[in-house]
């Protein structure tokens, strides 16, 4: 079943130039696609291919300026459902600091079943469930900015995770923070998937975008490929062009099978290289 | 070094006084500060100090911290007491040139010293008891009555909330920057008055368009998470009076009746 379907989807910035001038950049250019409720899909792309705003439409932080975003069911376009949308489609943004909203990590993480109304128990069982979660149960006094990249970042995923979400929306989670808080990071959204909670993770890193199951990749405001991550990154020439890089294993794979050391092909990552070399 | 900054002065802790209802807290402080300004007698200051003490004591805050919230305006109040002393006139008890001292100014300086004192330890007994979040909860629930003549409470708390969050973030990014421009070659030490301002405009302006840009996003998370306004919102810690809060505000009671006593009494 489907979760999120686009149809002719497209939007465009406005600003007024220096001159006075009105210029408008068309960010996602007519697009249509479908994510599947349950799934785990990966958006890539370059700087400004336009996967941000794409995202931002997914939870009516943005409106389509033409086309149709559906959330289950619900066109973002109405004003009187925008709530309904929100509490469906929570979202984890990049910078781990700007999005904590309290000096303390559980009075943050109560932050969205506060606003949407929730009963005070309800509230605390939520939070301390979604606290526990993340494994940050015994940071839960703390101030955030004690905490670091990584910590901050499975707060602000616990405040997603508080607002019962059926989909949680990743802008870039990873990209300010320290490999081990990546994989850290990485290891939580794969746990909420597993859960049955529908990801989406918008990503520079192809490594993690391999850990999908369905692969988007953006470029210029249109999605230029779709498919499994097996699919996708097979077509390393068409990634280059698109100045995207293969994730390393599978890169390192071509390599040793230009070598002539015979490799199937549905390697994607590392543990799998591994694996199939010591055979 | 900025990492250590806490927020507030607030010292955690599990007494009495520290569940106790923000609400009756902010009030009883504001009427102590009143209180102390009833005070006329040496009398009423030692009502006053025993009930402080008693405060003190119940809340567990280590002295150390009630006297660094007084640290800093040890100078003001040395400034109150030699102005005092000098400056009133009546029955001298020493002279030199034109500087006297006066029983009256002894007096009236030793008098305001201990008001002084007392507001400051008072006052700081609220921060070092409540959190953040309590306090700015609390003063949201104060406020919200004047709703109605268009007072934005709920707003007001929030952006406390906000600024009191993103103090240390801020600090990280002053930190940053002058980082940034002292590896340009930016000096910000050496020079008078007027030169060591100039360069904090390179400070300044990098930290205000960062403060905007940070601004920016939070709105997006706050709004991501269904903030709204105050519509339909509830808070996890609610809070509510218990018979702890009643006993306290009629304790509170008593020690206000005293002082209102002494002073028509004496």
């Amino acid at each position: 079943m489907e979760f999120i379907k686009a149809e002719n989807l497209t939007f465009e910035y406005h600003k007024t130039d220096d001159a006075g001038q009105e210029m408008s950049t068309r960010a996602v250019n007519n697009i249509s696609f479908s994510i599947e409720k349950g799934s785990f899909t990966a958006i890539i792309g370059q700087n400004g291919s336009g996967k941000s705003t794409l995202a931002k439409n997914m939870n009516a932080l943005l409106i389509p300026t033409a086309g149709k975003i559906y959330v289950d069911g619900i066109d973002t376009s109405e004003i009187d459902r925008i709530w309904d949308v929100r509490q469906k489609v929570a979202m984890v943004f990049q910078n781990p600091d700007n999005q904590i909203v309290s000096a303390i990590v559980e009075d943050d993480v109560a932050f969205g079943p506060e606003n949407t109304g929730v009963d005070p128990a309800e509230i605390r069982q939520r939070v301390d469930a979604a606290l526990s979660w993340v494994e940050m149960f015994d940071y839960r006094k703390k101030a955030p900015h004690l905490l670091s990249g990584g910590q901050k970042q499975r707060i602000a995923i616990a405040g997603a995770v508080a607002m019962e979400p059926d989909c949680i929306v990743f802008d870039e989670p990873t990209a300010m923070l320290d490999p081990a808080g990546r994989a850290e990071v990485m290891n939580i959204i794969r746990k909420l998937n597993a859960r049955g909670i529908t990801a989406i993770l918008i990503t520079h890193f192809m490594e993690e975008a391999a850990q999908a199951d369905y692969v988007l990749v953006m470029d210029d405001g249109k999605i230029k490929m779709e498919g499994s991550p097996l699919e996708i990154f097979r077509r390393t020439d068409e990634l280059k062009d698109l100045s995207l890089d293969v994730p390393a294993p599978v890169a390192l794979a071509d390599k040793l099978r230009e070598e002539g050391i015979d490799l199937p092909e549905d390697i994607l990552t590392t543990d799998r290289l591994v694996e199939e070399l010591i055979k | 070094m900025i990492r250590d900054i806490t927020l507030g002065q607030y010292y955690p802790g599990n007494s009495w006084i520290h569940k106790l209802d923000p609400r009756i807290k902010i009030i009883a402080t504001l009427l102590y500060i009143v209180a102390l300004f009833v005070v006329r007698e040496f009398t009423g200051f030692i009502v006053a100090f025993v009930a402080l003490e008693a405060v003190i004591i119940i809340s567990g805050v280590p002295r150390k911290f009630i006297w660094k919230g007084l640290k800093p305006v040890i100078l003001i109040i040395a400034f109150t007491l030699i102005i005092n002393i000098f400056m009133i006139k009546g029955e001298v008890l020493w002279q030199l040139g034109f500087l006297q001292i006066t029983r009256e100014g002894l007096r009236t300086a030793a008098f305001m010293g201990i008001r002084l004192v007392l507001l400051i330890i008072g006052s700081s007994l609220l921060t070092l008891t409540t959190r953040p979040i309590g306090l700015t909860d609390g003063i949201e629930a104060l406020l919200s009555p004047f709703r109605k003549i268009g007072l934005p409470a709920h707003e007001l708390a929030m952006m406390m909330t906000i600024a009191l969050r993103f103090i240390p973030t801020l600090l990280e990014e002053t930190d940053k920057i002058i980082k940034a421009q002292q590896a340009r070659g930016a000096d910000f030490e050496s020079g008078n008055i007027i030169r060591r301002a100039k360069a904090l405009v390179p400070i300044l302006v990098p930290l205000f368009i960062s403060a905007f840009r940070i601004a920016q996003d939070l709105a997006m998370a706050m709004e991501a998470r269904c903030y709204g306004g105050n519509v339909k919102r509830t808070r996890m810690n609610e809070i509510k009076m218990g018979s702890r809060d009643l006993a306290a505000s009629l304790l509170f009671a008593a020690f206000l009746a005293m002082i209102i006593l002494q002073r028509v009494l004496l």
